[in-house]
């Protein structure tokens, strides 16, 4: 342990990860766009990740959030760190909002990390140098847009990662970290920018990403006393596949050495991207083993951490392999402009009729909104959701007798649905149906990230935290949580 | 049980507009119609009249709140008049409360009047219904349609009985031809073509399986009833149509959150005929309902009811649909005037409108629908959905 530094052994104790479930090929993007910007031809490799229509940095924070708890336990959290540059409140707590979703304690201490790319490197190094916390975890998330036929458009994907940090269980401790802070603006949005804007590409590479991320590596191995073949795998974002590849070359990395890049697969997933690949590389890693991540963005976090026999504890490592698998293609480039909010349609009037939100009645109820906490009978042990202070079970009925119960953690089994193309939905039909949960409960929610023809009576199901609805003109999110096909 | 309502009331009077698209024509026109037709029918005058309940649900788009758009209409003067509203089984209820005022005794002549006006929303279809349910249903419940939520009943139905999405489908066409060829008879009926099972069955798709002539439409008009007591009928006319059973069941959503409900049935229609035959003393409803008017919203919901209101067996409404069992030469007719699938389907209207069905066909008074010899007639409302909803069913004889 370095000086001033950390006392006992601190470290990453469990990993999440959520990429969205749908694909956009490179090459539909250029048959789209490519008249306009032929440029783009040399990029059109591979796909990208995208956010459903309903999702949003904050909702796959949550979902990335969630795939934690197969290793820690909810309960031991006590600070909530989201890092996101997208985030869609600028004043209303997204960290609050990601806390109540992933029913965590109120008594948690939540913060957002924003303002560039490596916020979620920040956040870690941040949760890494707080001894006082049993348990913190970190949220990494982005969904950042790029105009039509801009280089942006191609290279950007959507994902998070979570990240929890603490004291006992950690697979991988904090050997040290060191980091640079430089206005150097390559990438830039302000307050009403809704695409990224950037400056020269070829700056951008070589007076920024080939001397910032050297110069923090370099900064991080001389503190350690170590050299750069001493690292097992470096891990660090790429700008394209080829500044990705040329930065190893001048690191003096060997192949074996150097983290692969994801591009092809999910897209640069912003201020998550280093922690997805360093995921990536914690999936493969061996006790022992010595990793080094670094960020690019305003500077740069590097981060070494040390392998420990503890990974191999984990319920389930391959986590990034198993959302790199389950995808579906969003074959069309202008559903693609609409779920990002870029298509003016034709939605109709009843399209037009928003109720508005009674936000008194969403803090009265946050429970069943936010939280899809619902309650059991303590008499009957009737599970029931929402939780009302008569039993629902006829044979029971007991007053004022309900103890919480939460349903976002359950699964179920899809009891019917339909597709409904009367609705509004700005992914017609719009899908929904009723689910039994396991070990009791029914209810009625939308169904997500799936087809018609896929589904069947009885399917297995789970939760998923999700924007039900986008309320521009009074400039309200509403959240709720959906069902989709069991992933687990 | 207590002694109910049979043999109590009788209707003496009766009017019912055209449906349809009335887009030259207010609500209040529309009552004013419905109203001149039951008067005359009773051979009564305005100021006859003690009391009167207003039925409307989705018309505060139109009409507003209150009973006074009634009263304003047809210059009630300063009489109790009161709106009552429960989903579409609204009709049903205004000739529920005059019906109980009259046989209590607080008055002696009651009208009951039914109104919808649906049209000038801007959209086809129901009004969106996130705030049906008030303000917290739009936070944690789908934005659903009616023709969504019984959709999901026919999922499930097919999958419970392992009828293919095709044979479901046709089981359901054969419904909604059967209905549109009644509603071909019917000069009041909205729709008046018949439409045979392949167009049925190959309609684009509303909601997953339902296709658009396995919906009612939506449509506008007003029909009303004039109530009396049965020992007084005779004085007004010869052939009144005397109560039988008046019986509202609503549901405490058991269905809708707890895991015992089985998706295939309508279990608060169940309940509500259970209550009505026993009111009226009925032991064996496929031997003694002559005829029905039921709430064929959709063509699913129709083939349920078969089973609910216990005429069909469980799970073989499809052997009686395929025999011909409710079609008009049928041994139980259902929908002689084309239900809701010809008529379409103003909420606060309906109720009273398939009453005005049984009443003529009662008097032999249907023409080329008319049914032979009809003893008993049901009419039966569902307002809401499968697993939530208020059911009305009511049941008119013409003896006593």
């Amino acid at each position: 342990m370095q000086e001033g530094g950390i006392n006992k052994m601190t470290g990453i104790t469990a990993y999440g990860v959520y990429l969205p479930y749908y694909r956009l090929k490179r090459e539909t993007i250029f048959k789209a766009m490519g008249w306009f910007n032929p440029g783009i031809a040399g990029q059109a490799k591979g796909e990208k990740a995208i956010a459903n229509y309903d999702e949003d940095s904050l909702t796959m924070a949550v979902a990335a959030g969630m795939d934690c708890f197969t290793d820690i336990s909810r309960e031991k959290i006590n600070t909530l760190y989201l890092a996101s540059t997208t985030l869609p409140n600028k004043e209303r707590g997204n960290a609050s909002i990601a806390c109540g979703a992933l029913n965590l304690s109120p008594n948690t201490r939540v913060a957002e990390f924003s303002g560039c790319l490596k916020s979620g490197t920040t956040a870690l190094i941040t949760a890494l140098n707080e001894p006082d916390s049993e348990l913190t975890m970190i949220t990494a998330s982005d969904c950042r847009l790029g105009k039509a036929g801009g280089t942006q458009e191609q290279l950007s994907g959507d994902g998070a990662v979570a990240i929890a940090v603490g004291n006992e269980g950690v697979i991988a401790s904090l050997v040290d970290h060191y980091s640079l802070s430089y206005d150097f603006a390559d990438y830039r949005r302000m307050e009403s920018d809704k695409f990224t804007r950037s400056w020269e590409e070829r700056w951008i590479r070589d007076a920024g990403y080939f001397k910032i991320i050297p110069e923090a590596i370099k900064g991080l191995l001389t503190k350690c006393g170590l050299q750069i073949n001493d690292i097992t795998k470096v891990v660090y974002p790429p700008l394209s596949i080829r500044d990705h590849r040329d930065l190893a070359k001048r690191l003096g990395l060997k192949p074996d050495q150097v983290q692969p890049h994801l591009i092809e697969s999910i897209g640069n997933t912003g201020s998550a991207h280093p922690l997805v690949m360093l995921i990536a590389a914690l999936e493969e890693a061996q006790p022992g083993d010595k990793i080094l991540v670094a960020s690019f963005g305003s500077g740069s976090d590097a981060l070494l951490f040390e392998v420990t026999e503890d990974i191999k504890k984990l319920k389930n490592r391959n986590k990034l392999k198993k959302n790199l698998d389950y995808k579906g293609e969003l074959e069309n480039y202008t559903k693609y402009l609409s779920f990002k909010g870029m298509l003016a349609k034709e939605i109709g009037i009843r399209g037009e009729e928003l109720t508005p939100t009674s936000l008194s009645l969403a803090w009265r109820e946050q429970n069943a909104v936010l939280r899809l906490v619902g309650s059991k009978c303590k008499v009957c042990g009737t599970p029931q959701y929402p939780s009302e202070r008569i039993c629902i079970n006829p044979d029971c009925g007991a007053v004022d007798q309900m103890e919480d119960y939460s349903f976002s953690d359950k699964t179920g089994h899809l009891f019917t649905y339909t597709a409904d193309n009367l609705t509004y939905s700005e992914d017609p039909p719009a899908l929904y149906g009723i689910v039994d949960f396991e070990g009791g409960g029914r209810y009625w929610f939308d169904l997500t990230d799936c087809r018609l023809e896929s589904l069947e009576v009885g399917q297995p199901v789970q939760m998923t935290f999700r924007r039900r609805y986008l309320d521009e003109v009074r400039s309200v999110a509403g959240y709720f949580w959906k069902v989709m096909p069991f992933k687990g | 049980m207590a002694e109910g309502i049979k043999n109590k009331v009788a209707i003496i009077g009766m009017g019912c507009t055209k449906f349809g698209e009335h887009w030259d024509r207010s609500a209040e026109s529309l009552i004013v119609e419905a109203f001149e037709e039951a008067v005359a029918d009773a051979g009564i005058e305005k100021k006859d009249i003690d009391a009167a309940w207003h039925s409307t649900c989705f018309d505060e788009v139109n009409v507003g709140k209150s009973a006074i758009p009634l009263a304003a209409a047809l210059k009630l003067p300063y009489i109790p008049v009161t709106r009552v509203e429960n989903f579409c089984a609204s009709g049903t209820e205004a000739v529920r409360a005059a019906s109980y005022a009259v046989a209590s005794g607080a008055c002696d002549i009651a009208l009951a009047l039914g109104v919808e006006k649906l049209k000038d929303i801007g959209y086809g279809g129901l009004p969106d219904f996130s705030q049906l349910r008030g303000i917290y249903n739009r936070q944690i419940f789908p934005n659903v349609t009616a023709p969504g939520q019984f959709a999901m009943m026919a999922t499930r139905y097919f999958n419970r009985y392992g009828l293919s999405p095709e044979e479901g489908k046709r089981t359901l066409a054969k419904i909604s031809a059967k209905s549109h060829a009644n509603g071909a008879l019917t000069p009041k009926a909205h729709l008046r073509k018949k439409v045979d099972v392949e167009t049925i069955m190959n309609a684009p798709m509303i909601a997953w399986p339902l296709g658009l002539f396995d919906c009612c439409g939506v449509t506008e008009g007003a029909a009303a009833a004039i109530i009396v007591r049965a020992d007084e009928a005779k004085a007004f006319r010869s052939d009144p149509v005397y109560v039988k059973a008046l019986q509202i069941a609503v549901s405490p959503e058991e269905e809708y959150r707890y895991n015992k409900w089985d998706g295939t049935h309508v279990e608060t229609t169940y309940r509500c005929g259970v209550r009505a035959y026993e009111e009226a003393g009925i032991k064996n409803p496929r031997e003694e309902i002559s005829m029905m008017e039921v709430h064929d919203c959709f063509s699913i919901t129709e083939l349920v009811i078969y089973e609910d209101l216990q005429i069909s067996p469980r799970g073989r409404a499809k052997e009686d649909v395929d025999s011909g069992f409710y079609e008009l030469d049928g041994p139980i007719p259902c929908q002689s005037d084309g239900g809701l699938k010809s008529f379409g389907h103003p909420i606060g209207a309906s109720g009273i409108r398939m009453i005005y069905e049984e009443y003529k066909q009662l008097q032999g008074k249907c023409g080329e629908r008319q049914i032979k010899n009809p003893r008993l007639g049901l009419t039966h409302n569902l307002g809401g959905f499968p697993a939530n909803c208020v059911i009305g069913v009511s049941i008119w004889g013409n003896e006593l």
